[in-house]
């Protein structure tokens, strides 16, 4: 169980309002991303989640019960955070059975927990050494398995993968995604990495500036963005952000069109521009095309075997379906 | 060869400094040696010119056979004991409180850092005269005022006036260096604790006070070796009587009251090996605890 329910919740450090009045339901065992830009307040979301902050006004409920004013370790959510924050003097053992050992579990039982915890995140045979012993992933790892033995009604995740290597990123959000469809609990997961996001989340909330953008799966944010933010920031390479008259001639302000939706030809199509910089890699190829009279550059995915190169003129056909339309105050446009 | 270049030229240069501590030290030490051995008591006609009697171990089994050796020995130890004890304990509790935000912050951390700038001399006279006084010491208005006999406190206790004297010269040390322990304390390992499920209590005994092993050791190790030699505090207060004579003061009466310098001296080789006991002992604890 862990339906977790924020209602007009707000929270201001002294004068400044970090979180604006703020509504939001996460549903049992769903996967949420919270996702936005640096110092946007998806920590400050987290841990005012895990009461590790006082909401200034508006009420926080889980499982339906208002846990606004339950202190942190009452309210049955483990949180896994950004720097880890292992015990450094007690072993893989100790850190694992701590919130165990502080519940009052008999030994048995807690060396029973600890055991099943290392084998799902394969750390027996790391059981008896120290966190300073451990390479990042694994004490990535420690720190899950410290907040899978609560059997917590959710989880609590901070940017847990930031202070890894990208390949290792890699395979511990798969791990993360695969201990949530085994477990089937509630995670609430904070990244500034839309992959991460768009990759792992049932739900991803966009936030910005202390409010929410958009809420929706990770598809929906894809095809149907509610206003410019959202459309700025899910998706990589960025959309394109067309003004002017092009825009006029479909009745926006501003049309969008995702790199990937447009086609790219030697000689036909209704824009074109000069080939900037290049990034191969390998299945695919980005063009940054210039000198395009639409917008400064316009990125463009092209199959991995095209081979344009610097300077080349190019010709490029959007998708009409798919072009993104919103109007002056940056809102989607039907 | 650039790097044996700069070693070489490293030696080169911190040779002066090197030999001039190791003269600085050895030469006293070779003194006090050498004095150990003699029958040298100025005030009898002994003197460096006439020649000094060679008397083997003779001054050694004299000064611990002496009945006052044991129990300075024991003062010495109870003395430093007491102090660390409460250095250690006050200075973790100063070091918590002081670390909590509150109004004037800056100012009260100066002042808890101010007794460490008073000389041992002076605070060891203000203490025994302003408040440890039997009749006008501030302390005897206090226990008048609460309708008690006033104590006096230096000869009716007067080992734990000591302790309380230099404790109160050493907390702020303790304390100062028990404080950037408790800042550098991550705090999101206190947050993590409070998730699970750690009381304020629990999370002071598994998370804060291990982090603090380090830096305790650490005042331990330097308050243990200048508290063996004080001094001041006893001559001005006490003067070594009512069970205040720590080894240190045995050897300065030895030598200065009774004159007998080759007496003194071979206390003072006692007293080095005290020193070293200790601080072997003190080593084991520390290296095991630096080595993390
Ligand atoms: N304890 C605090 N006191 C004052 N301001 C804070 C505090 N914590 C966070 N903030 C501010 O709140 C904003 C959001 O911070 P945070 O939630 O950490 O952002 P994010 O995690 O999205 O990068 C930032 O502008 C930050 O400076
Ligand atoms: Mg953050």
């Amino acid at each position: 169980m862990g339906q977790i329910t924020l209602n007009q919740v707000t929270k201001s450090f002294g004068d400044v309002e970090v979180i604006t009045p703020l509504d939001l339901t996460i549903e049992d065992g769903e996967f949420a991303v919270f996702v936005g830009p640096s110092g946007c307040g998806k920590s400050t979301l987290l841990r005012l989640i895990a009461g590790l902050e006082d909401v200034t006004s508006g009420a926080i409920n889980i499982d339906g019960k208002n846990a606004t004013n339950v202190p942190p370790a009452k309210r049955g959510l483990a949180m896994v955070f950004q720097s880890y924050a292992l015990y450094p003097h007690m072993s893989v053992r100790k850190n694992i059975a701590f919130p165990l050992r502080m519940a009052g579990l008999d030994k048995a039982e807690q060396n029973r927990r600890v055991e099943q915890a290392a084998a799902v995140l394969n750390l027996t045979d790391y059981l008896d050494r120290r966190p300073g012993q451990l390479s990042g992933g694994q004490r990535q790892r420690v720190a899950i398995g410290r907040a899978i033995v609560r059997e917590p009604a959710a989880f609590l995740f901070d940017e847990p993968l930031s202070n890894l290597d990208a390949a290792l990123r890699v395979g511990m959000r798969l791990e993360i995604s695969e201990l949530h469809k085994r477990l089937n609990t509630t995670m609430i997961y904070v990244t500034h990495d839309q992959v991460e996001a768009m990759t792992m989340a049932d739900k991803i909330v966009v936030l910005n500036a202390g409010h929410i953008e958009q809420v929706g799966s990770p598809l929906d944010l894809y095809r149907a963005p509610r206003n410019l933010f959202v459309a700025g920031f899910i998706g990589s390479p960025k959309m394109n952000f067309i003004e002017g008259a092009e825009a006029e001639k479909l009745g926006a302000h501003t049309i969008g069109i995702r790199p990937e939706h447009i086609a790219v030809s030697e000689s036909d199509g209704p824009w074109s521009g000069v080939v900037g910089v290049s990034e191969h890699l390998g299945s695919d190829t980005f063009f940054h095309v210039h000198d395009t009279g639409l917008a400064d550059t316009i990125a463009v995915r092209a199959d991995g075997e095209v081979g344009f190169r610097h300077g080349d003129r190019i010709h490029m056909t959007p998708r009409a379906d798919v072009i993104h339309k919103f109007d002056a105050q940056g809102m989607r446009l039907p | 060869m650039a790097t044996q270049h700069s070693r070489s030229a490293a030696r080169l240069m911190m040779a002066p400094a090197v030999v001039l501590l190791l003269g600085w030290m050895l030469v006293p030490l070779t003194m006090t040696l050498f004095f150990s051995f003699k029958k040298y008591l100025p005030l009898r006609g002994d003197s460096l010119e006439r020649g000094l009697d060679w008397v083997g171990f003779a001054n050694y089994v004299r000064f611990i056979g002496s009945s006052s050796f044991w129990p300075s020995v024991q003062a010495t130890l109870i003395i430093v004991g007491g102090v660390l004890v409460i250095t250690v304990v006050l200075g973790v509790l100063l070091a918590i409180l002081l670390d909590q935000p509150f109004w004037g912050q800056g100012i009260v951390r100066i002042l808890v850092i101010a007794p460490f700038f008073v000389m041992p001399t002076v605070s060891a006279l203000v203490w025994k005269n302003m408040f440890m006084d039997p009749v006008n010491g501030i302390l005897a208005h206090l226990w008048r005022f609460f309708g008690a006999e006033p104590v006096s406190w230096l000869s009716d206790a007067s080992v734990q006036s000591i302790i309380m004297i230099v404790s109160w010269q050493w907390l702020p040390f303790a304390t100062l260096i028990l404080l950037t322990a408790v800042q550098s304390l991550d705090s999101e390992q206190l947050e993590a604790a409070e998730m699970d499920g750690a009381s304020p209590l629990m999370r002071f005994w598994h998370i804060i006070l291990p982090h603090l092993s380090r830096a305790i050791t650490i005042v331990i190790l330097i308050q243990t070796i200048f508290l063996l030699s004080i001094f001041a505090e006893i001559f001005v207060t006490t003067g070594g009587s009512f069970g205040t004579r720590t080894l240190t003061y045995l050897i300065f009466q030895r030598v200065v009251d009774s004159q007998n310098i080759g007496l003194g001296s071979a206390g003072g080789v006692y007293a080095i090996i005290l020193a070293n006991i200790v601080a072997i002992f003190l080593m084991r604890i520390v290296g095991k605890n630096l080595d993390r």
